[in-house]
């Protein structure tokens, strides 16, 4: 880096963006997918489970259209995407609350990376024994 | 009016309007409800997702094993007000950031906001007038609890 007296040159790229390229930025768009992604599940998440008011029946009929693979294959993905914006929005939290958030932030990140990866390590093949063991039943 | 400019030296002050500052509080709010809601959504998927056989047992009798609890129907009804404000809010900053027409705003933030609403008198009444065991269904559809018909 050049030495450069404050105010006597522009410089090439911005001071302090967190949110421009790499990790940091990244992460903010994933964060947006994810939660659009979350918000339009859950406005169809509670109307379906608003079925057991109407009845026993109709309730199960929704949720047996749930009960197969692709559906089990987008419930995966449902629950990578919470669990990426749960795990992230801590970051965003400790970034704008912690002395040292931004120092860390990128560091930050791929360690949400590798929380979400054991997570679901946890979830995935679980659940997915769940849904294709169901397969023909 | 000649328009007055502040000496270099001037001390900085902000301009605040007075009364309640919304977007700062929106701000905590989507800090404060997302570590409740991480917890909240967390255990929401194990205990429905995760333990036992996870979704082939979600039925209606497993719905209303749950809600027959008054601890799940705090925790669902808790969980639902927090993540439909914190969706709401959030699809606010998004409709902010990339509706640049006047009028296509207002009818996003309109949509979103009539949404939410709907969605947490729904949800709220369904958890809260909810019965287990409605008469005259078939008992094989019913929570083992549920007296015979």
């Amino acid at each position: 880096m050049p030495n450069n007296p404050a105010g006597t040159m522009t410089p090439r790229r911005p001071a302090g963006t967190l949110y421009r390229g790499r990790e940091g930025m990244w992460s903010w768009v994933l964060h947006r997918i994810t939660g659009v992604a979350i918000f339009f599940f859950l406005l169809v998440h509670v109307l379906d489970t608003a079925m057991v008011r109407v009845a026993p029946g109709a309730y199960n009929a929704v949720i047996d259209t749930y009960k197969n693979p692709i559906m089990g294959l987008g419930e995966t993905a449902l629950v990578a995407a919470i669990v990426f914006h749960a795990f992230n929005g801590i970051r965003i939290i400790l970034i704008d609350l912690w002395s040292k958030g931004a120092k860390y932030q990128r560091v930050m990140f791929w360690i949400v990376i590798g929380l979400w990866v054991v997570t679901m390590l946890g979830f995935a093949p679980r659940h997915l024994i769940n849904v294709f063991s169901e397969v023909g039943h | 009016m000649a328009t007055t400019i502040d000496s270099p030296r001037a001390p900085h002050t902000v301009r605040r309007s007075r009364g309640v500052n919304w977007e700062k509080w929106g701000w905590i709010y989507m800090r404060a409800s997302g570590v409740v809601l991480l917890i909240l959504i967390f255990g929401h998927l194990f205990v429905n997702l995760w333990l036992g056989d996870g979704i082939k047992a979600i039925d209606f009798a497993f719905v209303g094993g749950k809600w027959s609890d008054p601890f799940w129907q705090v925790w669902d009804c808790v969980m639902l007000w927090l993540a439909m404000i914190h969706g709401g809010n959030g699809m606010r900053t998004i409709v902010n950031d990339y509706a640049t027409r006047a009028l296509t705003r207002k009818i996003l933030l309109a949509g979103i906001l009539v949404a939410v609403v709907a969605e947490i008198v729904l949800g709220t009444l369904v958890i809260f007038t909810f019965d287990p065991c409605p008469a005259g269904s078939p008992a094989d559809l019913l929570p083992s609890f549920c007296p015979v018909n």
